[in-house]
């Protein structure tokens, strides 16, 4: 089986968030980055439990500038075989998707994996943008992938509960919590990493559609008012009178 | 040159966050001096069609077509692509929910519209330039996005706005789409919905607890303090992962984001993945034996406590006050 997994650089989880040059840009200064969780424990997991039962192939692929080498390395540790990385700037999803189905075009790939989305911008966007670019079949938020032959049974969110589909291979699917567990890399990944191919592949033609003029950060609480353990009434009136919530 | 809102039905009704998106659109095309469509899976007699006028659509387009009923996103953007084409839409509306983050990206790459998931605000619309804002950082940050194209679409994240629902009422047609030749490679084998709950997303009220629990066995005066004000159950991450409650119930970075009117944490420390999930909600209370526990610092309203004395109190007095209020 080939599979093609996308992956994003996100800051680590704790990060502070902040911003520089007006509000225009988002402050790097002492951020960790990680590869985007839902990339890395759904997708990329589960694509290697496929590699090591049925055989075949994992690619990661990411867009981004050479800084992001770093993270593709970390996927590459935890076992992906290659990596592909496009040297464009990320911030558009259109940009990206047509960035990534460029490439998959021509890569025969039985199967894509994005994550749901990634924790910086929650577009959860570019998984079903690249199945129309590649007129594939998407499934979202898949939470179990089984595959027979080239058929795959997934199961995944929908509205009110989860459905069970089947699709035959190739086709898109957006990777949720449920689908594997977080993989520790080891030592012996994180040297063969080091000399794992990764190509880096120059920008595809494509349209940026939108782009961020500038950021702010979300309101914060005023002070929490703290209410006596032995007077619950006291709590039920603020949430009815004050908060108008109940 | 109408604004375009898609509509899902839910239970025999229009979904509250569809008619929250359908009157969003109604505020987008009254500043573009235009009126709104809506666009709904459901044959033109369902009863429940006329909420979307009156939450601000004149016209509703109802396509049937069994290709449909799965939801195959890819036939779903055939199917939206022709009706956004007959009413010659450059706007359309989402709400940013199960169904959306499945077709509403598909649709934007396939008419080459910049898209904007999860936003927040109202359109500012001056001339041709446009943008919207939209929640980044899982909730920690808002970005103003422009979008360049002429064709735009945009998710709204659901309980963004109240309802409002006025006199008005929508003309409903037929609107037939053409799906021939295009067979769906997606196979539902069965569908489990949660049956009576509330739904999570959707929830005005909800209430949430943590390992500060103990057990799975100790949820029932959770339950209870939820029953009381007709609260959805949520949970913290560690919770769900072992197994104590479902994992529809996990909030947070790598579950769910909500944004209700209330939210109630009991015995949950406040990392700050969880509070990614829920900083949109309108009004925290926190339970925690632990006052320096880092989620009062997220919450409106705080008790410092043991869960176990506390809530099963609360719920008594929340009954009391509602018997007074009838
Ligand atoms: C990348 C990443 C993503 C994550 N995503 C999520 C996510 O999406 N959602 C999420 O929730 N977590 C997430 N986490 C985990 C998060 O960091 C915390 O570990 C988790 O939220 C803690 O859960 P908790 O508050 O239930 O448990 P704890 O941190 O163990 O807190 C229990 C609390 O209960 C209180 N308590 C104990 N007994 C009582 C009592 N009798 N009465 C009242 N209070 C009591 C304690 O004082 C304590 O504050 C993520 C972590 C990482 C690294
Ligand atoms: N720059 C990128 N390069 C490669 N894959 C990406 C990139 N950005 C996002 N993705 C993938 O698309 C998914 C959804 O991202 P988003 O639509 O931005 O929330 C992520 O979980 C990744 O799998």
């Amino acid at each position: 089986m080939k599979i093609l997994v996308c992956i994003s650089k996100a800051p680590d989880t704790t990060t502070k968030i902040a911003f520089k040059d007006n509000d225009t840009r988002f402050n790097e200064d002492n951020v960790q980055y990680i590869v985007n969780p839902y990339d890395e424990w759904y997708a990329l997991v589960r694509a290697l439990e496929l590699k090591e039962s049925l055989g075949g192939n994992v690619t990661i692929i990411n867009v981004g500038p050479a800084d992001n080498d770093a993270v593709i390395r970390k996927a590459l540790a935890i076992g992906a075989d290659d990596a592909v990385r496009i040297d464009a700037d990320p911030s558009d999803a259109y940009y990206v998707a047509e960035q990534i189905a460029q490439h998959a075009k021509s890569g025969n790939y039985d199967l894509i994996m994005t994550g749901k989305e990634t924790i910086n911008y929650n577009g959860a966007s570019i998984g079903a943008m690249l199945a129309e670019l590649l007129d594939l079949p998407f499934v979202s938020l898949a939470t179990k992938l089984e595959m027979s032959g080239n058929t795959a049974t997934i199961e995944h969110d929908i509205d009110g509960g989860t459905e069970v589909v089947e699709c035959t291979t190739p086709f898109v699917l957006s990777a949720n919590k449920g689908m594997a567990e977080a993989r520790i890399p080891n030592m012996r990944g994180i040297m063969a990493a080091r000399t794992k191919p990764l190509t880096i592949v120059p920008v595809a033609n494509a349209e940026v559609l939108t782009s961020i003029k500038n950021y702010q950060l979300a309101a914060g609480r005023v002070d929490c008012k703290y209410i006596s353990a032995d007077k619950p009434e006291e709590l039920i009136d603020l949430l009815h009178n004050v908060a108008k919530v109940i | 040159m109408s604004v375009i809102v898609i509509a899902e039905l839910s239970k025999g009704k229009i979904k509250k966050a569809s008619l929250e998106a359908t009157n969003y659109a109604a505020k987008i095309a009254s500043q573009l001096s235009t009126t709104v469509t809506a666009v709904i899976i459901a044959k033109a007699a369902e009863a429940s069609l006329g909420d979307l006028g009156k939450a601000g659509a004149s016209k509703v387009l109802c396509i049937s077509n069994d290709k449909l009923a799965s939801q195959d996103s890819q036939l779903m953007t055939k199917a939206l692509e022709q009706a956004v084409a007959a009413e010659s839409a450059d706007v359309v509306v989402f709400s940013h929910d199960f169904t959306s983050k499945a077709v509403a990206p598909r649709l934007a790459a396939k008419l080459k519209a910049g898209f904007v998931p999860a936003a927040v605000g109202y359109p500012s619309i001056e001339g041709s330039a446009f943008s919207v804002k939209k929640n980044v950082f899982s909730g920690k940050a808002i970005a103003d996005y422009v979008i360049h194209s002429t064709k735009k679409i945009i998710a709204l994240l659901p309980n963004s706005f109240p309802v409002t629902l006025g006199e008005g009422s929508a003309e409903i047609v037929d609107f037939s789409v053409n799906l021939e030749g295009i067979e769906s490679r997606i196979k539902v084998k069965e569908v489990k919905k949660e049956s009576n709950e509330l739904s999570l997303p959707e929830a005005e009220l909800v209430v949430s607890a943590g390992r500060g629990m103990k057990g799975p066995e100790n949820w029932g005066i959770v339950e209870d303090l939820a029953k009381s004000l007709g609260a959805a159950t949520a949970c913290s991450r560690p919770v769900s992962d072992i197994g104590w409650r479902p994992h529809h119930e996990h909030v947070g970075q790598t579950g769910i984001a909500i944004r209700p009117n209330l939210y109630i944490a009991i015995g949950i420390s406040g990392a700050i993945q969880h509070l990614a999930g829920v900083n949109g909600s309108k009004t925290i209370v926190v339970i925690n034996k632990d006052p320096e526990a880092p989620f009062f610092k997220a919450a409106d309203y705080g008790i410092v406590g043991d869960a176990f004395e506390i809530v099963p109190k609360l719920t008594a007095a929340i009954k009391q006050f509602k018997a007074n209020q009838h």
